[in-house]
């Protein structure tokens, strides 16, 4: 049931438990045990929400960081992404395969405040070679949730 | 001038979801709980792929029975899920769609006067496809006691020494009961011993929520008697792509490929390419359109019992079919109430065969949020007719 739980409540985390316990075919209460076994294990570590802020009068821009930095003897990357991470405006960090290090995600309220972070901030942290900045431009989709445009039933009403 | 038309045409009764489906389409802003087809669209990858074959410019004609690739992909579909071999040289034929596999399968093997054994309630087609190949419809009423499901006694009663073919339509729409391995060895037994053919459409064969669906196929003695037919629109939600394909004996498939080749060429070739690509590499959606289904099923069963409307359990497709007997009224009389009063949509049984009467065809190829706003809706309708009949 764990796989199946997690792929509904990744998609609705408000789902009624009453419901789905009615879905997944099994009692309300193996529900909720199931779901705190796993926020007590750290599978489940939050319940979000996801906002399409373009469509408020909230400004916000968000931008994507490719970060190069020297890891440290015994410690590897783990420092300086807790280094970076701690920062509240960072919103998340991924160790990265390939040209550059850490992949840092960013929210801030303007253009000017992500860039004097980056650069009073991050490019200047000592194991930082070198930062590239990508502002977001638009967001088609997100966790999975195609933002762009509405589902829209198309079939014929009534068929064999 | 009623002389220009074919007279056999002509007395074929329209389609009772035609009828329902006029009423329907008037009405903007109705709900529907009334369609045949999945609600997912076709996964990307398999729709790229019929994309590229036409960017690659594939824009021809296949060979009569289908792309040799994609008769292959099925040999091999096949003998991983039913465990059963086919040569794809010549015991394949892709059509368009299920539909033209029943129509000329039932050509291919009927002869004047021939009966052709239908259990009902089932798919509208298997009646005027049987009429118009010149056979004798022969209808076996399926009961809600046995689940709608085809037992050795009923078949065994229906068998003449004109029958020829029986219809085989597990996972059933419009029941959603399926055929489990004991029940399809019972009925193996009676086929064998009368020397019939069968076509089994098994269209909903990866829509099962019990155990794996069983081919009639896979019981002893019944491949070489067997029209099996099956095809992408349910499995892959490809029901616009028109594909599906037939696999039986080579002497009936020569025939077949003959029908098929006069009337229709070949099916079309850019949803054959990406039917190459749905069976190399659809195993995870199929899957997953199933857990989707599966949890609207289990939602509906719940929500039938709360409003305590009689159903059996439903094992297959993505139809549930409760009774509405309680009401004193008939399926049409109910579904176009139903429809008027609340704006949903639901198929009454009887389009479906007269013994579909007392019953509503409710399909779950709906998000669980549509299924919801309609199914509230419903119970609020029984509960007025429940009240009326009180007073």
């Amino acid at each position: 049931m764990r796989e199946e739980l997690l792929a509904i409540v990744e998609r609705n985390s408000r789902i009624d438990l009453k419901e789905l316990a009615v879905i997944l075919g099994v009692e309300e209460i193996d529900v909720v045990n199931e779901l705190e076994a796993m926020e007590q294990e750290g599978i489940i570590c939050g319940y979000h929400t996801m906002i399409d802020w373009e469509k408020t009068s909230i400004e916000k821009v968000s931008a994507l960081i490719e970060v190069r930095v020297t890891p440290q003897r015994g410690q590897g990357f783990d420092n300086i992404a807790e280094r970076i991470y701690k920062y509240p405006e960072v919103t998340s960090v991924y160790l990265i395969s390939g040209g550059y290090d850490l992949l840092v995600s960013l929210e801030g309220k303007s253009l000017k405040q992500i860039s004097g972070f980056v650069s009073d901030k991050l490019s200047t942290l000592d194991s930082v070679l070198s930062t590239a900045t990508h502002f977001i431009l638009k967001k088609y989709k997100d966790h999975g949730t195609i933002l762009a445009k509405k589902y829209e039933d198309t079939r014929e009403k009534v068929t064999p | 001038m009623i002389d220009m038309l074919s007279r056999q045409a002509v007395n074929l009764k329209p389609s009772g979801i035609r009828k329902f489906f006029d009423i329907v389409s008037e009405m903007e802003d109705a709900l529907s709980l009334g369609v045949g087809e999945p609600d997912f669209d076709t996964p990307w990858h398999i729709r790229d792929e019929g994309i590229y074959s036409l960017e690659k410019g594939r824009t021809f004609y296949t060979s009569n029975s289908g792309l040799k690739e994609l008769r292959q992909e099925i040999c091999n579909y096949m003998k991983r899920k039913q465990g059963v071999t086919y040569d794809p040289l010549h015991e394949v034929l892709i059509t368009v769609g299920g539909s033209e596999a029943i129509d000329i399968g039932l050509r291919a093997v009927v002869n004047p006067g021939d009966e052709v054994l239908i259990p009902q309630p089932s798919f509208v087609s298997y009646e005027p496809c049987a009429i118009m190949a010149g056979a004798v419809p022969v209808i076996i009423e399926l009961k809600a006691e046995n689940e709608f499901r085809l037992t050795a006694r009923e078949l065994e009663d229906a068998i003449t020494e004109k029958t020829k073919i029986l219809i085989l339509p597990f996972p059933n729409n419009p029941t959603g009961a399926i055929m489990e391995r004991k029940d399809l060895e019972e009925i193996a037994e009676v086929i064998r011993k009368h020397d019939i053919l069968v076509m089994s459409d098994e269209i909903y064969a990866e829509l099962t929520y019990k155990e794996k669906h069983v081919s009639i196929v896979e019981i002893e003695g019944m491949q070489e008697r067997t029209i099996l037919i099956n095809g992408f629109s349910k499995a892959y939600a490809m029901t616009g792509w028109r594909l599906g394909y037939a696999c039986g004996p080579r002497e009936i498939l020569e025939q077949m490929v003959k029908l098929h080749q006069f009337a229709i060429m070949c099916a079309p070739t850019t949803s054959q390419y990406a039917a190459v690509e749905a069976l190399r590499n659809g195993d995870a959606d199929v899957q997953e359109m199933r857990t989707a289904y599966n949890q609207r099923r289990r939602y509906l069963m719940h929500a039938f019992k709360e409003m305590k409307l009689e159903c059996f359990e439903p094992f297959g497709a993505f139809y549930v079919f409760p009774c509405i007997k309680e009401f004193g009224m008939t399926s049409e009389a109910f579904a176009n109430r139903f429809l008027e009063e609340e704006k949903v949509a639901v198929v009454p049984g009887t389009a479906f065969g007269d013994c579909g009467e007392g019953y509503l065809r409710i399909s779950y190829a709906y998000s669980l949020d549509n299924l919801k706003l309609a199914i509230g809706k419903l119970a609020a309708f029984v509960e007025r007719l429940r009240s009326e009949k009180e007073v």
